[in-house]
């Protein structure tokens, strides 16, 4: 849809000076992205471009690889049910259909309002809590097919505002004021750091 | 001391009283505490909290001696690593050769199926491993550290860039560390969804901005040609999370605890069929699987009393075990030789109303769905693999698939695979780890869940192929997963 907005080139511009090489910010970049669209839009990927100096087709290429970056509108409330072995083993398929059910659709797919879309993915780390699933990366754990219902009911009639639309990962960034920032280490800049040479041993005398 | 959970209910047929109730899967069992000494307060992610338990006294501590007294403190310890390959981090420190700029790259892509001791610590106890990050970076003498947290886990990023942002204010990292001239910075970074990343080559090539897929070794060992081709340390959160205890209690203490071969203590995360799965912190190389099964102060047993089918010891990568391996201690020289590894420490447990053929196809898909695509072997073989075992489990598999499937996985991990003794047929257990045609274990890896399930549990497999020649009716894989299954359109 659009390119990064002013704010959100300021932010990029952070995250880009922490990084000795500008393509090193990429992935939180494209995260950035996600978070103002909900999708990471063509036009956003041709600034990323420009903002960390490779071609639009680089961008694409980092962007594909990864699972969580989505080139297509998704729905509101992503929802990602973990059928891994140890969901799997304490009922995460049959959760899976049940919520096939509910929602009407496969994973990969979008209920027609925009509100959801249902992924059936790999571990996502809360296997004793099993079955366990995340909406837009928040965790619900151990639920039956109840306790999916009542969740997708709350989301869909606005109980649950902690959750943020899809996009939106960590609710707080690094902010490094410019006073406490110790420096960027080039690869191009060598030689041992002063601190650290002068607390090494003397040499010892080779006989 | 454990508080009750909130809700209390039962579920599942579990207990959930013993549980701490602000960390959900956390179970604070009776033993020594290196790495979870904070989890029972609610507040144990902030900077007061952390101040008020000694936090980066660790830190302190170590700025008053040499950046080389506080490595041959660590290389003293045996600190081994807690990501999967368990090498003394000490030891790897020292591989790097006296080249700068260097680089510390902490891997927190924690995604190994049934893992997640990581998280916990980055969510409950952020300062620990910044304090950990500092005291690694001021031993190897650098100026950098790049925090890798894996992308879906928004929680702990949160909590990582909160602590940060004090730990900043506060003078704890970056310029002029606590007054002194040693600048360090950490950075946070954060990944996007790729399992392959957690590979610690991969995890450089994803943080210089690519697609994360291994690099060869040798060349690239990372200590040498890492990040920008600069020597680089790759050490896993838990591993780092170890140094404020040990730089404040000394290698002598932290050799009193665990064993002789594996000091300290090690987070395991058990899942499946028990009656408290939990994440636990236990000493290495003193309770054997038994103990962490049936004994009262870790799971208390198999869910609904059943019998034990086979339990994965570490991470959905280790070559099963099954009754035979349950005196098996808790430590990486005897969990190897007995045919798998602790891997990252994730053990699942299946009872014995598990599907031996569902669970490794559930495996399998894994690996099919997460290979990065670099080696043919892997990128072939696995979804070969995963479509084999597919058919097995819709009814409509072959009499030859048994061996076609053991065929593809010569391919991908040639020789005789790990695998667990199996007293009764007097079959011999094979030493981890595996052989490999690919560049990566992530290939080899896909071929322990389906070694382990048909040399134990052939029968089922066998039971499940119905068709009795190969010219029957075959449906090609992919949309055969559910055949029962009716979603309204």
């Amino acid at each position: 849809m659009s390119r990064l907005s002013p704010e959100n080139e300021a932010i990029a511009h952070d995250i880009i000076a922490r990084y000795p090489r500008k393509k090193s910010a990429l992935i939180p970049l494209l995260h950035l992205a996600q978070e103002q669209d909900g999708y990471v839009a063509d036009d956003a990927m041709e600034h990323l471009a420009e903002l960390v100096e490779i071609t639009p087709a680089e961008v694409m290429g980092t962007c594909s690889f990864y699972e969580m970056f989505v080139t297509h509108p998704v729905g509101k409330y992503k929802i990602d049910i973990c059928t891994n072995l140890s969901c799997q083993l304490l009922g995460a398929e049959d959760l899976l259909h049940h919520a096939e059910e509910k929602l009407g659709i496969r994973p990969g797919g979008t209920t027609s309002d925009g509100l959801f879309t249902l992924e059936d993915v790999e571990c996502i780390a809360a296997c004793t809590e099993a079955p366990c699933l995340q909406v837009n990366y928040r965790y619900e754990y151990r639920l039956d097919n109840g306790d999916f219902d009542t969740l997708i009911d709350d989301l869909a009639s606005g109980k649950r505002p902690e959750i943020p639309d899809h996009g939106t990962l960590a609710k707080v960034r690094q902010t490094i004021t410019p006073d406490r920032l110790g420096g960027v280490s080039a690869p191009e800049v060598t030689g041992t750091p002063a601190w650290f040479a002068s607390r090494q041993p003397a040499p010892e005398e080779v006989s | 001391m454990s508080t009750p959970s909130s809700s209390g209910r039962p579920i599942n047929g579990r207990h959930t009283n013993d549980y701490v109730a602000h960390v959900p899967g956390y179970v604070d069992n009776v033993g020594p505490k290196i790495v979870t000494s904070r989890f029972t307060y609610e507040d144990s992610h902030t900077l007061e909290r952390s101040l008020s338990t000694g936090g980066y006294d660790g830190l302190k501590k170590a700025l008053t001696q040499t950046p080389a007294a506080v490595a041959a403190e660590v290389k003293d310890a045996v600190l081994l690593g807690r990501g999967g390959a368990g090498f003394p981090a000490g030891i790897k420190w020292g591989f790097m050769p006296p080249v700068w700029p260097r680089y510390l790259v902490v891997n927190g892509d924690e995604s190994e199926p049934g893992t997640y001791k990581d998280r916990l610590l980055m969510e409950r106890d952020p300062h620990q491993l910044i304090e950990g990050c500092m005291i690694a970076c001021y031993a190897l003498g650098l100026n950098q550290c790049f925090l890798y947290v894996r992308g879906e886990m928004a929680q702990a990023q949160e909590n990582i860039a909160l602590a940060l942002n004090e730990a900043y204010a506060a003078g704890f990292v970056g310029k002029n560390v606590l007054g002194t001239d040693v600048s360090i910075d950490v950075v946070l970074h954060w990944g996007a969804g790729a399992y392959i990343v957690g590979e610690e080559t991969a995890l450089i090539e994803s943080l210089e901005g690519n697609r994360g897929m291994p690099r060869l070794k040798p060349p690239f060992f990372p200590a040498a040609k890492g990040l920008y081709m600069k020597p680089t340390i790759v050490n896993n959160v838990e591993t780092l999370a170890n140094l404020p205890w040990l730089m404040m209690n000394g290698a002598e203490e932290y050799k009193k605890i665990g064993s002789e071969k594996s000091p300290g203590t090690r987070m395991l995360a058990i899942s499946g069929h028990v009656k408290r799965p939990g994440v636990y912190e236990v000493e290495q190389g003193v309770p054997t699987f038994r103990d962490l099964f049936y004994d009262d102060n870790f799971c208390g047993g198999i869910t609904d009393d059943h019998e034990l089918k086979a339990f994965v010891p570490g991470g959905g990568s280790a070559p099963w075990f099954f009754g035979d391996q349950l005196d098996i201690k808790i430590e990486a020289s005897d969990v190897g030789p007995a045919g798998s590894m602790l891997g990252s420490g994730a053990i699942m447990v299946m009872d014995e109303t598990t599907d031996a053929v569902k669970a490794a196809l559930r495996l399998v898909r894994f690996y099919a769905r997460e290979s990065c695509g670099k080696c043919t072997p892997c990128r072939e073989g696995t979804s070969w693999e995963e479509k084999v075992l597919q058919r097995i489990d819709d009814g409509l598999g072959r009499p030859e698939d048994i061996d076609l499937l053991l065929d593809i996985g010569r391919n991908i991990s040639p020789g005789t695979y790990p695998v667990a003794s199996f007293g009764n047929e007097g079959l011999e257990a094979v030493p981890f780890p595996p052989k490999q045609t690919t560049i990566c274990p992530l290939g080899p890896s896909s071929v322990a869940p389906i070694t382990s399930a048909v040399r134990r549990f052939r029968d089922e497999f066998e039971a499940k192929i119905v068709s009795t020649s190969s010219t029957d009716e075959f449906r090609p894989g992919g949309e055969t997963s559910r055949p029962d299954h009716e979603v309204p359109a």
